[in-house]
């Protein structure tokens, strides 16, 4: 038995908006592999919680009309990973989510829980950070999309209104077009695991595939909240694809990126690992691209 | 607040059923209490351990940090289901004797319930997909290998791969003559 309050099992969307303003107590539930065991663990023992895990109609990714890649909140870790969408047009977020957990939390973890909960090690968050995803809440007065980026407040604060849930997240066309991806999770063990740093890098080359087009770089466990190195993709912008100029990218991304010490890692190690990880992940990027780097 | 009951259908094992359950019981309480399949263990309780797995819609769960209301029209197996009509063990049950991937046993229901999901895949894994597949079980009796052997064995035999399946030598890698005898 879980010590839970009370149980608001929401029957669709408009019933979960309903509840949530009916019940401004109550804490959202969706595939629970956090939550539930924070129950466990006392942090959220005797709360109110309302079930959205039964809304089927959240599941699932589609192309929408607007060409965005759409990924209902509830759909799982494992699903993401299978799906031909995801594996045709952003490849890494499938191979990112495959690190999360063990098989048996994936199959239960949902993305839109994994942003929701407003941490920083969450797997999925330094890759749709990096692919300026956008989150799809839904509320009384309709739909409201915001910038994931905005959307992060602080540690484990997020923008989600009391009479809100977030219902998708939304990579856009101009995000996901002949762009290519590679995440790397720096952990202790290789299951069941958080992350130490989590860096995940796109890259567009352009057309001659010689030098950088744009270039997005997304941290996890780098700041309170996951972040972006702008002034790293800045740099990059435009230049040739030579290894002098992606040592350069890898060190100016400390300009932009503030760990912390904690009890998994150092803050010494986690701005170490973050430069390695950088030219690492860019360098995969490169490949998958199809670019070479010359000098 | 009073207490809170809801009516749960699904299809356990095989056998449609309906449950009056607390709404505050995981899926390893409805389980365990109300259908006295203890196959399914309280290990962790929070998702660490694998020992509750169960299959939902042919796909391993941790029982433990899944509400029993979610069961809700689900088609869901333990351990007990994978007996035959006579009570004969499966094949992948039988390879985990086989192998000696048993000690304490407390892992081996979870374990084994992983282990028909691959199988029944009709996959062929590599042995670091296996691994991976397998990463959301503790053991702490047999350090895994023979574990590991079990399921590698019975997936080649699956797929009609028996002279494969007699070449994984103990490390759990198949060891491939030189000539191969075979394609």
């Amino acid at each position: 038995m879980y010590d839970i309050k009370a149980l608001y099992e929401a029957e669709s969307v408009e019933h979960a908006v309903q509840l949530r303003q009916e019940h401004p107590e109550a804490q959202i539930l969706a595939g629970g592999s956090d939550v539930l065991v924070q129950i466990r663990e006392g942090r959220r023992a005797g709360c109110e919680f309302i079930s959205i895990y039964m809304l089927d109609e959240l599941r699932g990714i589609s192309i929408d009309e607007e060409e965005n890649i759409r990924i209902g909140s509830l759909t799982s870790f494992s699903h993401i990973t299978k799906d031909p969408i995801i594996q045709k047009y952003i490849n890494v977020l499938g191979e990112a989510v495959d690190m999360v957990g063990g098989p048996q939390i994936r199959a239960i973890g949902t993305i839109g829980g994994n942003t929701c909960n407003g941490v920083t090690s969450a797997d999925s968050a330094s890759t749709l950070m990096a692919w300026d995803a956008i989150i799809e809440l839904t509320g009384a007065n309709g739909v409201r999309r915001v910038p994931i980026q905005d959307f992060y407040i602080k540690a484990k604060v997020v923008d989600i209104k009391p009479d809100e849930i977030q219902t998708a997240i939304l990579i856009p066309k101009k995000s996901y077009e002949k762009c290519f991806g590679h995440y790397i999770k720096y952990s202790m063990r290789n299951a069941l695991d958080i992350a130490t740093t989590g860096c995940s890098v796109n890259v567009v080359l352009s057309d001659d595939k010689k030098s950088f087009e744009r270039v997005r770089v997304g941290y996890g466990v780098a700041s309170p909240i996951p972040v972006r190195a702008t002034t790293a993709e800045e740099f990059i912008k435009g230049k040739e694809i030579t290894e002098e100029n992606i040592k350069k990218f890898a060190e100016t991304v400390l300009q932009d990126i503030n760990p912390r010490d904690s009890w998994r890692a150092g803050r010494a190690l986690r701005r170490h690992i973050s430069v390695v990880m950088a030219e690492r992940a860019l360098k995969e990027c490169i490949e998958l691209a199809g670019g070479e780097i010359n000098g | 607040m009073d207490n809170q009951y809801k009516v749960v259908h699904c299809t356990i094992n095989g056998k449609e059923v309906s449950q009056i359950v607390d709404v505050r019981a995981s899926l390893t309480d409805m389980l365990r209490n109300d259908f006295r399949l203890t196959s399914v263990k309280k290990g962790c309780e929070v998702g660490e351990c694998g020992a509750c797995t169960v299959i939902i819609n042919g796909e391993s769960f941790n029982s433990c940090i899944y509400l029993a209301v979610w069961a809700e029209g689900k088609d869901i197996w333990t351990l007990e289901g994978l007996a035959g009509p006579g009570g004969e063990l499966s094949d992948i049950q039988q390879a985990f004797i086989d192998e000696g991937a048993i000690q304490c046993g407390f892992c081996s229901p979870g374990f084994i319930l992983t282990s028909w999901e691959i199988v029944n895949s009709g996959k062929e894994y590599t042995d670091d997909e296996l691994r991976k597949a397998l990463s959301g079980h503790l053991c702490r009796c047999t350090g895994y290998e023979n574990i590991f052997r079990a399921v590698k064995k019975t997936m080649l035999r699956r797929l009609g791969k028996n002279e494969e399946a007699e070449l994984v030598n103990s490390q759990g890698i198949t060891e491939y003559p030189d000539p191969m005898p075979f394609k």
